[in-house]
């Protein structure tokens, strides 16, 4: 079954005109911004496949823009977004790539930065409004954002995922779906934790005291 | 989910003395593991965003960002006014408030997509519509919106929901078999009576191909979505008529999957062909596509 619920049939409530390019792309927008934890000074969004032949009529520029401003798919202000990056001091570059690449048809890559840091994301749209981030930092991963979802950034040591399991298991949060990614032997990795249960700040804040984790975000749903 | 099948959802409802609409809710509340009654005031809230969606498309004209649509809805509304129409009472209603919609969604308004956006003016023009005639009360209209989600269900699941996958006969053809078993739930029909609306919508929609002008939401697509709806009210009530589909409504599915694997990719959402490709829709794409790439 590749449906699961009456609301993939009867829903997402979104703001128009495609479920894939409108709030597809808002949704991996959100889900960049969600991960960079704060408002950028800076987004540099680059446009594959179907998303470069046809963003302007879809409006998928505007709800890239919209997600990183942490609107949801659901806001009629995505169509108001230009300006509203312009009046949060937010500086925009697009780059469209039209011709036939090695990435699914409806991908985007989303670069944020501000002067603390910079992070890169790559996200597809699937149709639907349904998406899945295959890139983050340059680490191959697959996120859906449906579940509650810890990204635990960490060196690569051992007992580093044990111990953020334990922290879990002590709150009694399930993981549903779990993925390491690494740049390679004993560089920097990437948990990739879906739970069951929503996390709480404390747990957040348990899991950043960890050794080896430098960082962590949390993406709720 | 306990059905794979539209033959499934009638043997429960039937099983039970209860409507496609009851059984889908329950199923809903099974699998998701929320209550009845988050399952359903989430369902109420998509009937709030499809009035709001008809009430903006038919009284303001809303114009989509490439220029290419809008304005209709009121245009026919006012048409509908003069009393003069042909087709006047549920159907003109339910054309119209689908291209309300569906205008409405190409201007980047809120809408719910059913089964997706493309094809998300057919359903609420339909039990919209439908139930402003019949006098509906809210509960049931919510109920409606649950058939229509099982049959699209099992659509999607069974076939497929997408223009790129399916063509057109997956998006507007699901989206009118929803809304015809919806509506014939609406009106009182059986549940074996929403399986022949639902069978005898999708059977007038197979083989119909995605050709979008300029790859957009807007042609021909609007227009189909509220052609989509005449076909939802009328197999509706052929079907309470008591006239039956002879194919199943499951084979019926079936083979609109096949047709949609058979369909070149030309002809499923890539603009390749069809109206996408005529004259007029190529100096459009032109017009709209590449002036920012200058």
């Amino acid at each position: 079954m590749r449906y699961n619920s009456i609301f993939d049939i009867i829903g997402p409530i979104m703001v128009g005109p495609s479920s894939s390019h409108t709030a597809g792309a808002a949704r991996i927008g959100k889900t960049a911004r969600d991960i960079f934890g704060r408002q950028p000074t800076k987004a540099e969004i680059t446009l594959y496949g179907s998303f470069a032949q046809t963003y302007r009529g879809h409006g998928t520029d505007l709800a890239l823009v919209g997600g990183i401003l942490d609107l949801h798919a659901d806001d009629e202000n995505i169509v108001n977004s230009f300006q509203l990056a312009r009046e949060r001091g937010v500086e925009i570059v697009f780059k469209i790539i039209p011709e036939e690449s090695d990435y699914h048809p409806n991908t985007a890559k989303v670069r944020l930065s501000d002067h603390t840091g910079s992070l890169e994301v790559v996200g597809i749209s699937l149709g639907g409004g349904k998406i899945t981030i295959t890139e983050i930092e340059g680490f191959r991963i697959s996120l859906s954002g449906d579940s509650p979802t810890l990204l635990v950034f960490h060196h690569d040591r051992y007992g580093a995922v044990a111990r953020v399991a334990q922290v879990l298991a002590c709150n009694e949060i399930n993981i549903g779906h779990m993925e390491v990614a690494r740049k390679s032997k004993g560089d920097q990795a990437l948990m990739v934790i879906e739970t069951d249960q929503d996390l709480t700040d404390e747990i957040i804040k348990d899991v950043k005291q960890i050794d080896h984790v430098y960082s962590v975000a949390l993406l709720t749903t | 989910m306990k059905y794979r099948t539209v033959a499934e959802l009638v043997a429960l409802a039937r099983q039970h003395g209860k409507t496609i609409g009851e059984v889908v809710l329950e199923q809903e509340v099974q699998a998701g593991g929320r209550t009845r009654e988050e399952v359903f005031s989430n369902m109420e809230k998509s009937l709030l965003v499809m009035e709001q969606a008809v009430e903006k498309g038919m009284n303001e004209v809303v114009l989509s960002r490439s220029g290419l649509t809008g304005g209709d809805a009121r245009r026919l509304r006012e048409y509908a006014q003069r009393g003069r129409s042909l087709c006047q009472g549920v159907v003109l209603d339910a054309v119209n408030y689908a291209l309300a919609t569906s205008e409405v969604n190409a201007s980047m308004g809120l809408i719910v997509a059913t089964p997706t956006a493309g094809s998300s003016g057919v359903l609420p023009g339909s039990i919209l519509a439908a139930g402003r005639h019949l006098g509906s009360g809210r509960e049931q209209m919510v109920y409606a919106l649950f058939n229509a989600g099982g049959i699209g269900f099992v659509i999607a699941n069974n076939a497929t929901i997408s223009g790129a996958a399916g063509g057109c006969q997956a998006e507007i053809g699901a989206a009118a078999a929803m809304a015809a078993s919806a509506v014939a739930e609406l009106a009182g029909g059986s549940a074996e009576q929403c399986a022949h609306a639902a069978a005898i919508a999708l059977k007038n929609l197979l083989g119909l191909v995605c050709d979008p002008v300029a790859g957009l939401v807007e042609v021909p697509c609007v227009k189909r979505n509220s052609m989509g709806a005449a076909v939802s009210i009328v197999a509706a009530d052929m079907a309470l008529a008591g006239i039956t589909s002879v194919i199943p409504c499951d084979e019926v599915i079936e083979a609109m999957y096949k047709i949609g694997t058979m369909l070149p990719s030309c002809l499923r959402e890539t603009s390749l062909a069809g109206l996408a490709t005529t004259p007029t829709g190529q100096e459009l794409n032109q017009r709209i596509n590449k002036k920012d790439q200058e």
